[in-house]
């Protein structure tokens, strides 16, 4: 599975926010041993501005960056941020968020969709920020989007999967359609268990950049994401609600 | 004239975006420019005329998620 032909060594796709200095979103980035990062456009003070130092630092990590349209709350808005950043960063990969709620950050579908396909028409490869929805699933790939990111809880809420039964059923909807979590994932186990649904990779920020020490936590996730993947091409057993012994009843002892 | 530099009045002489931007300091820097919400390439900056109220939007990478 690539991403518009790029096949990363990791399933894990960090965000760069958040984190207490730049020093430590670099141990975390190369402790996990990820290759694609995501990052923003904001307003530059200056030629000294901080974006500068940034933009170098990240260029040092030698990463895939994934430059986001957070905070968009209109197609416009979306529209014109990607335009910047595929100039700024280099490339025509776009994380498209169109933010629909306040409080949830739920991305507005239908702007989501009407930019999408503006977007893809101007050559982007847009990793569009969506619900598990499958007829949002649908428009986006009808409207040139060959990777799909649903949320697994809202943004920064560490809650994880909120709904494993619509996750699914997404996945089996599009077999051929790499498939990202984005959002919500608080913990490894909730990384694991998206892996576990055949995800192709996850995208986190908070739960790594929030933690007590974000490079550990990061080789964490990492492990997780990997245990996962291997354990959904390994083929897991199927759940049964009555129990079956493991050990062979055949040749047991009569003891009593 | 007066134009509107990400959300602040700033006076500028040069009427053209590529010289604003340098007397804004913002020479050699990595940023993205829009002028009144509409995207200006790096290659058109030289080509576009400000106007006296124009909005300027200039941006550059930063952290995200």
């Amino acid at each position: 599975m690539d991403f518009y032909g790029f096949i990363p060594r990791s399933r894990l796709f960090l965000g760069t926010a958040q984190y207490p200095s730049p020093a430590v979103l670099q141990r975390a980035v190369e402790a996990a041993g990820v290759d694609v990062v995501t990052v923003s456009l904001r307003r530059e003070a200056g030629r000294l501005g901080g974006g500068q130092d940034f933009w170098a630092l990240i260029r040092g990590l030698g990463v895939r960056v994934l430059p986001n349209t957070a905070g968009c709350h209109s197609v416009k808005e979306a529209v014109t941020t990607a335009q910047m950043a595929r100039e700024v960063f280099g490339t025509p990969w776009i994380k498209l968020e169109v933010i629909g709620e306040a409080d949830t950050l739920q991305p507005d579908v239908f702007g989501l969709t009407e930019a999408a396909r503006i977007l893809c028409a101007e050559g982007f490869e847009v990793f569009p920020y969506m619900t598990e929805d499958l007829v949002v699933a649908e428009r986006l790939v009808e409207a040139g989007c060959r990777v799909l990111m649903p949320w697994g809880a809202p943004i920064g809420t560490g809650k994880g999967l909120n709904n494993p039964y619509g996750l699914r059923a997404l996945r089996a909807h599009f077999p051929d359609i790499p498939l990202v979590v984005d959002a919500g994932i608080g913990l490894p186990s909730h990384a694991a268990a998206a892996m576990e649904l055949g995800y192709d990779a996850v995208l986190l920020n908070t739960a790594v950049a929030k933690a007590g020490d974000p490079a550990a936590m990061a080789a964490a996730f990492a492990r997780a994401v990997e245990a996962g993947r291997l354990a959904f091409e390994a083929g897991p057993m199927e759940p049964r609600d009555m129990a079956a012994p493991s050990t062979p009843v055949l040749g047991r002892a009569l003891l009593g | 004239m007066q134009i509107i530099v990400n959300g602040d009045t700033r006076e500028v002489a040069a009427p053209v975006l590529a010289e604003a931007l340098a007397e804004l300091g913002y020479a050699g820097a990595v940023v993205a420019t829009a002028v009144n919400e509409a995207f200006v390439s790096a290659a058109a900056r030289a080509q576009t005329l400000l106007a006296e109220g124009d909005r300027l939007e200039i941006l550059a990478p930063m952290q995200g998620g």
